[in-house]
């Protein structure tokens, strides 16, 4: 009954029987079969689009498959809702919470599943509950925090609180890092490991190698909607996951030229920004980014990062206050009373960190997406759909998007290729300063190599490039300099030969760099415009 | 959650619902007795059997074709206009102010003219409500509904006081110059040789609507406005990131909203009184929200939705006239295409995606 390689002794949590799905003409799943032992962490891999998200949502009910059978515990489950799929004991973690952000934890939690007309005595019940949940699975969360209060690791808890309120016996995780902070996702690891230990079984789809072989125990993957292997994960390596994903050998790290850096095209300086509720976001940042280099910006998010990235884009969040001086290829930029296209018009592209609510409409096609922000570029009355059309198609060709449809909306895609489909149109503008939020969040390796290829690529074309990330390995793969961010400030720079992970991460938690001075790693102190005081 | 097919959302949805509508509509009509078969061949013959029925089916769809892209255009900006009654009320202030001014020497000058004035004055009334949401966030929906109180009452006081003639006892503008008078449909067949709608309403305007339908879907669908307007109507923040500013985008497409339904007014006050009354839009603008929805805010969907209320309009007046059935009843059958149509339009496309899904 098992898969080989799976431990035969345990009985499987779920087996899942030659299930097929297809979006038109898309198969997004074809003849998957698969076997989940019970008490195990199985992970799913796969490349963007691979089918991946879908086979969960028919496992948790929310698509029906067009063929297929799903067992939970030997039986059919006769999953045909989440309603059946939550009584066979299944949970599942959406990447997008689905909580309602001005209630409590215990309100979150019991909503749906309130016993009785009267809510108090279920509100008592479930805080006992959740107290007890909390404190066996290292959950902690208090029960009457608002949710809009938390951070979004303890969200993510909230969300596991709710499933095993519900009695889940099996949790599935779709992406469940993407958002969180390194040290958040150790404590989620450590959660995902108490549920094993307890019994329970875990599935986790991740595009992070390094997850997998910390935390699973056995490894499927997907390729092209077909489930091509599952391993047991103490078996196998990174490279060879990799290379069962993509069906071609994966370099798993960039290979890039030295940079030769031009002369500065964005120089900021005393860059301060108060927000609207009167707090400091931005307290003075100085930062340099020459022609052909690429700036990385390393730091535990929330830092300032977001703030810097949209005042440069030309959208800084409502009434918030923005000061100091920003030079954009020796032309001064103005920081108030402007908007993301004069930038754009000044050659800024902009790969922005949330794609989903600022990169992309969601709603629109693959092709009206292409223009965004550049609807107006033509400068004629009508717009040309049929050329905007074929040089979509063009571009998504080139950015191996899939499916390579231009006609498919936003939303349809699977999040790696809404990715691509952001970096070629921001890449494929031109721009002489490109900034880059998050480039790969979400992104499956085989993309992740290509876009860093990209990146690389238009670097070495002269563009200057401003990459904000809070993926550590990525910061220090891309960058030709490093300056860690921490509470709104730059703590320092440093040339990623010359530093280490451990001394980034000390910077990036505040530890002031000791008797360093933070010009450090400037390539050219002496070129640089002495500070302006703030205005 | 299975996705419908596209000519199945556009189709057939609104064909069940409608289809839904009349039974329950027979339901109430055998209630109370009379005969639901007998009932729709009277609305049937009333509307569409003559050209005289036509006619005003017509003439009620042009208004409903105003207020439907009216109401889509301000949709396709992520806001819903409910003010549309009160835009075409001071539209018709617009054409009567237009009309009065100058001894118009041929409806041909007076038509453009009138039509800017129609447009303006939409446009301005719809202008106050986009500004109070742009700058201080008020919501649309309450202000618009406001203005169209506000409307009515300022219609009212200047017909009492400053637009009624002297000496009389009606509460209306003083008709407009005979040269203002805009060729019927019946006009516009008979110079062609046919013998068309006597005696109708239908007039020129019904072809402004159909190009004013024409151009709201090249502005929508082929201009980097429509372009805007969209994106902003979907998501707000990609619309910052693209360096759209929301404040232009709700002041355009309210303006442009409110302009359309103002343009109304060339039909019911230009082309069909001839002179600003009181009440001038009866309730057009409100059925404009039915005809979007049911529309889907595209423009054939809106023309066909406002033929269809054209029909429901007519047919129901014509049911007043020669059955026992009492007029409230026919705004209940209108209520009820409204309803199921418009706002529970889930109803069926649930059980219909699910059949779709099982598939
Ligand atoms: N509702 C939908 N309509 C049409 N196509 C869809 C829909 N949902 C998914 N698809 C397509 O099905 C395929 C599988 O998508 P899925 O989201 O399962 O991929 P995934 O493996 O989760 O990818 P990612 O790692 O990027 O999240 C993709 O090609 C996607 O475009
Ligand atoms: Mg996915």
């Amino acid at each position: 009954m098992a898969l080989p390689g799976t431990q035969a002794t345990a009985p499987p949590a779920i087996e899942l029987r030659g299930i097929s799905k297809a979006f038109g003409p898309v198969q997004a799943n074809r003849d998957i079969s698969l076997v989940v032992p019970a008490g195990t962490i199985h992970g799913i891999v796969g490349e963007n689009g691979a089918g991946k998200s879908t086979l969960m949502s028919i496992l948790y009910g929310f698509y029906r498959p067009d063929a297929g059978q799903i067992l939970v515990g030997r039986r059919d489950a006769g999953i045909t809702d989440s309603q059946s799929a939550i009584r066979a004991g299944i949970g599942m973690v959406f990447q997008h919470f689905k909580l309602v952000p001005n209630f409590t934890v215990v309100e979150n939690v019991i909503l749906g599943a309130e016993d009785g007309a009267l809510l108090a005595p279920s509100v008592s019940r479930a805080r006992k509950e959740l107290r007890r949940l909390a404190a066996e699975y290292q959950l902690d969360v208090n029960p009457d925090a608002v949710v809009e209060t938390l951070s979004v690791g303890h969200q993510q808890r909230v969300e596991i609180l709710k499933a095993l309120y519900r009695q889940a016996d099996i949790l599935i995780l779709d992406e469940p890092t993407g958002v969180l902070t390194p040290a958040e996702a150790d404590h989620l690891f450590r959660i995902l490991k108490g549920l094993r230990d307890r019994g329970k079984t875990v599935i986790l789809i991740t595009h992070k190698l390094r997850e997998i072989m910390e935390i699973t125990d056995n490894t499927s993957v997907m390729r092209r909607g077909e489930m091509v292997a599952t391993v047991p994960t103490r078996e196998t390596s990174p490279e060879q996951l990799a290379e069962l994903m993509v069906g071609r050998k994966v370099l798993l790290r960039v290979d890039k030229a030295q940079a030769a850096p031009g002369t500065p095209i964005l120089e900021l300086s005393g860059l301060r920004m108060v927000d609207r509720a009167g707090v400091e976001r931005l307290r003075g940042i100085d930062l340099t980014v020459r022609a052909g280099e690429i700036l990385g910006i390393a730091g535990v998010s929330g830092n300032g990062q977001t703030q810097l990235l949209d005042i440069l884009g030309g959208y800084p969040e409502a009434g918030a206050q923005v000061t100091g001086t920003a030079r954009l290829a020796g032309r001064t930029l103005p920081l108030s009373g402007t908007d993301a296209r004069a930038r754009r018009h000044a050659g800024i592209g902009n790969i922005p960190e949330d794609r989903q609510a600022e990169g992309l409409v969601m709603d629109f096609s693959a092709w009206e997406n292409t223009v965004l922000g550049r609807h107006r570029d033509a400068g004629t009355a009508l717009m040309d759909n049929d050329a905007i059309r074929s040089r979509a198609a063009a571009q998504m060709e080139r950015f191996d998007v899939r499916p390579r449809d231009p006609e498919l909306a936003a939303k349809n895609f699977s999040g790696g290729n809404q990715q691509k489909i952001v970096v070629a149109r921001e890449i494929e503008s031109r721009p002489i300063l490109l900034l880059v939020g998050q480039p790969t969040r979400g992104v499956d390796i085989g993309a992740i190599e290509f876009i860093h290829r990209r990146l690389i690529e238009l670097r070495d074309a002269g563009a200057a490039i401003l990459l904000v990330s809070v993926e550590l390995d990525e910061i220090m793969a891309l960058s030709d300099r490093i300056a860690v961010m921490f509470d709104g400030c730059i703590m320092g720079e440093r040339l990623p030969d010359a530093t280490s992970a451990a001394e980034l991460g000390l910077l990036m938690a505040g530890a002031s760099p000791s008797g360093i001075p933070p010009e450090q790693g400037q390539p050219d102190p002496d070129e640089r415009e002495p500070a302006k005081g703030v205005i | 959650m299975t996705r419908l097919p596209r000519w199945a959302d556009l189709v057939l949805v609104p064909l069940i619902s409608l289809a839904l509508a009349f039974a329950i509509s027979a339901l109430v009509i055998l209630s109370i007795g009379q005969n639901p078969i007998e009932a729709l061949k009277v609305m049937v013959t009333g509307a569409l059997g003559s050209s005289y029925g036509w006619g005003y089916t017509l003439y009620y769809a042009t208004n409903f074709i105003f207020t439907g892209l009216a109401v889509a255009v301000a949709a396709h900006a992520g806001l819903f206009n409910i003010g549309a009654e009160g835009q075409a009320s001071l539209g018709g202030l617009g054409v009567a102010l237009v009309a009065l001014s100058l001894p118009w020497p041929h409806w041909g000058i007076a038509l453009p003219a009138a039509m800017i004035g129609a447009a303006l004055f939409g446009a301005l009334w719809a202008f106050i409500p986009a500004i109070l949401q742009a700058k201080r966030g008020s919501h649309i929906v309450i202000t618009t509904i406001m203005f169209n109180f506000l409307a009515a009452a300022l219609l009212n006081w200047l017909l009492v006081n400053v637009l009624r003639p002297v000496g009389s006892m009606d509460p209306a503008s003083a008709a407009f110059p005979a040269t203002t008078q805009l060729p019927h449909l019946t006009d516009m067949a008979a110079a062609v040789g046919i013998e068309w709608g006597r005696n109708t309403p239908a007039n020129i305007s019904f072809l402004i609507a159909l190009a004013a339908c024409g151009l709201v879907w090249l502005l929508i669908w082929r201009t980097p406005l429509g372009y805007e307007i969209r994106a902003f109507g979907r998501s707000e923040r990609a619309a910052l990131y693209a360096g759209i500013r929301p404040t232009r985008i709700i002041v355009i497409a309210m303006m442009i909203s409110g302009g359309l339904a103002g343009l109304m007014a060339i039909n019911n006050v230009m082309g069909e009184a001839g002179r600003l009354l009181l009440n001038s839009a009866e309730g057009a603008g409100f059925i404009g929200i039915a005809v979007a929805l049911m529309g889907r805010n595209h423009p054939v969907g809106i023309v066909l939705a406002a033929l269809l209320f054209g029909f429901l309009y007519q047919g129901g007046a014509e049911l007043a006239l020669w059955t026992a059935i009492p007029r409230e009843l026919i705004v209940v059958i209108q209520a009820l295409v409204i309803l199921l149509t418009g706002a529970l339009d889930n109803m069926v496309r649930m059980p219909l995606a699910r059949l779709f899904g099982a598939r």
